[in-house]
């Protein structure tokens, strides 16, 4: 075996009961070895796990970054600080920027704004308009769009209404082997509540959306999958009816993938009580019972990956009447603590989380990605699942602070994430000024 | 009297102890409007702003003339008139108006929870006129004060509210208010003008008028907005009249000394007859009297309770 050049020892593997020792040479994965107490990798750095948990990096399919045009919501920079933060080697990028993401110019835009400030990573992968401007009425130009890197067609924020435009959208898109995203909402049934309509809605007087106006969109789609034989992804599912759908199409073969969000799994409509516009997102936070069937969905593989849909807005664009708020929840930072809770809980297991939010949605959309098998990239992250830390706007790096998750405090935080082998985001006693210190006082060097 | 509430937000946060302080308030009030000289200088040197951000002509004139009556100085803001269409954030336009150091802000806007909007960001009271379709809970307590007025208790009194429930915030803050008193409360309207999710909140729920107004002692119906029809809600206004159009000869099977109530603008010959809106049976005025009355025992209670070092 070649001697490895970084080892990060004694760590927590989800996928075996012992610990391990985790080895890599230019930036691949070289071994993952049961952990030698003592064993000394020579000519590696050499990091203590110290009983962190071992995770791949993680892909978010879904994320809202903002530019080009309303960076004072997020920017890209700002947004993939925010990725490393949370432990995602990949995110992909919606198009409702302004302007949209329907021409070469503006995904190359995008790219070229991630190498620059985010080198080594994250890896931004945008995500091409499925119609010009978003508008739902023509086809943007798909193959343009590939050529320049986008990696999916999506006209998420705006359905598409008119099903036989969506039908050629779906055509023209598997010509050149890339999936289609839709938000399923139908745009006549209470575009924008953010709201379910139900109970809460009724007392509160906010106008709802019922789930049905998802529901619909999602049947639709996976006839129009069924009929064509041509794969759809359904992004953030969140609502039993959908499910079902899902279940019963999956059960005859329809080539449909699915996602849900975190935020589906531990907020409901309650959470908007008092009016609180932190929980105004789209499609809305829905019900217990629909929280329980999003998440058997993904242990039973009804609902394939998990996304962050992560929204971010300024501060004072949410803090308004709840009408007038804008709808979106960030959620690239607090992801994977917050589906850690689910471990807690019982709900899920780490092995569920390392499949929903990493290896099934690269390989649903191609990009790279570590199993830790020889060879592949070293994106990994060591995550601490006994850090307790209280999410406050300060603690956190995307410019959007608006989730319903502020002050509460999450158990579980990522210590570091690695890229190809390469530290690009570090937390407390790895963060590279204490690492250096560490090292001075281990090995008695001058740096 | 101790009143123990900053604001007013609607009427779920008062206690039966409360909605009797306010009724016993309203009628010491109500006599003074019946004088010759209806001033007195309980609120002399306080300052009311009347901010309303929605068009409204009744609310507006019953809260101005019910601080004046108390020698409050009132100070309107309509939305036409202030920064808001200017685009300034509801926000910004509250800090303006609590740095003039109001001790009370009437409130009326467009967006439900707007009123909790400003009452979390202002020290002095907060009184919603009408937030979106959420609250309305003057118009409420102006209700109840008007049939407690005629029947002294509400206590197995049966009262159906008619219309569209769905966006009233009248019918909301009514039926809170009168389930509290006693009150047996029946809504009544076509299933497309009921909010959804109405099973939740204990009423009786009919969309066959002859079989809501049976045996009830009062029929409050509500205004129907024009919009409905354009929204895909309802054919027409004629059809809708057939259906929900209150008149003598729908109320046969109500009790014979059944009142009927409306809390204005109306819409004559759409959701009330023109004979009934003037028949000795309607309530409808003495409803806009008992409104400043009970106005004034709201701003009374909510300016002067710092005073009197009410607890909270």
């Amino acid at each position: 075996m070649a001697l490895p050049d970084l080892a990060v020892t004694n760590l927590i593997f989800p996928e075996t009961p012992h610990a391990v020792d985790l080895l890599c040479r230019k930036g691949r994965i070289l071994a993952v070895l049961p952990h030698a107490p003592g064993a000394v990798y020579e000519a590696a750095r050499t990091l203590d796990g110290r009983g962190l948990t071992l995770l791949p990096g993680l892909t978010d399919a879904h994320a809202h970054l903002r530019e080009p045009g309303q960076e004072w919501k997020e920017d890209i920079a700002s947004g993939l600080a925010a990725a490393a933060a949370g432990g995602f080697s990949n995110v992909m990028c919606m198009a409702n920027t302004s302007p949209v993401n329907d021409t070469a110019s503006i995904t190359e835009h995008m790219t070229k704004r991630a190498a620059e400030t985010w080198p080594h990573g994250p890896r931004l992968f945008p995500i091409g308009a499925l119609t010009k401007g978003l508008l739902g009425q023509e086809l943007a130009p798909m193959a343009e769009l590939r050529q320049a890197g986008c990696v999916a067609f999506s006209n998420d924020g705006r359905p598409v209404a008119d099903a036989e435009l969506f039908r050629h959208a779906m055509e023209y898109a598997s010509d050149l082997g890339l999936r289609v995203i839709d938000h399923c909402e139908e745009p006549s049934m209470a575009p924008g509540a953010g709201m379910n309509e139900g109970r809460v809605s009724s007392r509160l007087g906010l106008p709802g959306q019922p789930d049905v106006a998802e529901a619909i969109q999602v049947a639709r789609d996976i006839l129009l999958a069924d009929y064509l034989r041509i794969p759809i992804h359904l992004a953030h599912i969140s609502c039993r009816r959908s499910v079902e759908i899902i279940e019963r199409a999956k059960a005859r073969g329809v080539p449909v993938t699915a996602e849900t969000c975190p935020h589906y799994l531990h907020f409901t409509e309650a959470e908007v009580e008092g009016y609180n516009t932190l929980a105004k997102v789209s499609p809305p936070l829905r019900t217990r019972d629909d929280v329980l069937a999003l998440i058997q969905a993904l242990r039973q593989g009804v609902i394939d990956i998990l996304a962050t849909d992560h929204a971010p807005h300024a501060a004072h664009e949410k803090e308004t009447p709840f009408g007038e708020a804008p709808c979106g929840i960030t959620g690239l930072e607090t992801a994977l603590s917050l589906s850690f809770v689910l471990t807690d809980k019982g709900m899920l297991d780490a092995a569920d989380i390392v499949r929903l939010f990493s290896t099934a949605p690269a390989r649903l959309f191609n990009l790279p990605h570590n199993t830790f098998a020889p060879g592949d990239p070293a994106d990994f992250v060591l995550f601490d699942p006994r850090e307790a830390w209280t999410v406050t706007p300060e603690s956190l790096f995307s410019k959007g602070k608006n989730t319903p998750c502020l002050g509460r405090t999450l158990t579980g935080r990522v210590v570091a994430l690695f890229i190809a082998g390469q530290p690009v985001f570090t937390r407390g006693e790895y963060a590279p000024a204490a690492m250096a210190a560490a090292s001075r006082r281990t090995h008695g060097r001058n740096s | 009297m101790s009143w123990p509430h900053k604001d007013l937000l609607d009427v779920s946060q008062l206690s039966r102890d409360d909605v009797a302080v306010v009724m016993k308030t309203a009628a010491s009030f109500r006599e003074i409007n019946s004088r010759p000289v209806k001033k007195v200088p309980t609120l002399k040197g306080r300052s009311v702003i009347l901010f309303f951000a929605e068009p409204s002509t009744r609310t507006k004139t019953s809260f101005d003339m019910a601080g004046k009556r108390l020698s409050a100085d009132t100070f309107a803001l309509t939305k036409s008139g202030s920064s808001l269409v200017k685009g300034e954030s509801l926000k910004d336009t509250v800090l303006t108006l609590l740095a003039m150091n109001p001790d009370a802000i009437v409130i009326r806007h467009g967006e439900s929870g707007a009123a909790a909007f400003v009452a979390e960001r202002v020290s002095c009271a907060v009184i919603n006129a009408g937030d979106g379709r959420h609250a309305h809970p003057t118009q409420a307590l102006l209700d109840a004060f008007t049939l407690l007025e005629k029947w002294g208790t509400l206590t197995d009194k049966t009262v159906c509210i008619l219309g569209d429930i769905a966006h009233s915030r009248v019918a909301r803050s009514n039926v809170i208010l009168l389930s509290m008193l006693g009150a047996t409360v029946r809504l009544c309207g076509p299933r497309t003008l009921l909010p959804p999710s109405v099973d939740g909140w204990g009423v009786e729920v009919h969309s066959d008028l002859k079989k809501a107004v049976a045996g009830a002692h009062a029929v409050m119906c509500l205004r129907l907005q024009l919009e409905r029809q354009q929204a895909g809600l309802l054919p027409d206004l004629r059809e809708y009249a057939g259906r929900f159009c209150l008149s003598s000869a729908a109320l046969t099977g109500a009790d014979p000394d059944v009142r009927v109530l409306h809390p204005g603008p109306i819409n004559r010959g759409i959701e009330i007859s023109s004979e009934l809106a003037d028949a000795g049976q309607s309530l409808i005025l003495d409803q806009v009297a008992s409104g400043v009355a009970v106005r004034m025992a709201l701003l009374h209670l909510f300016i002067t309770r710092k005073d009197r070092g009410d607890k909270e």
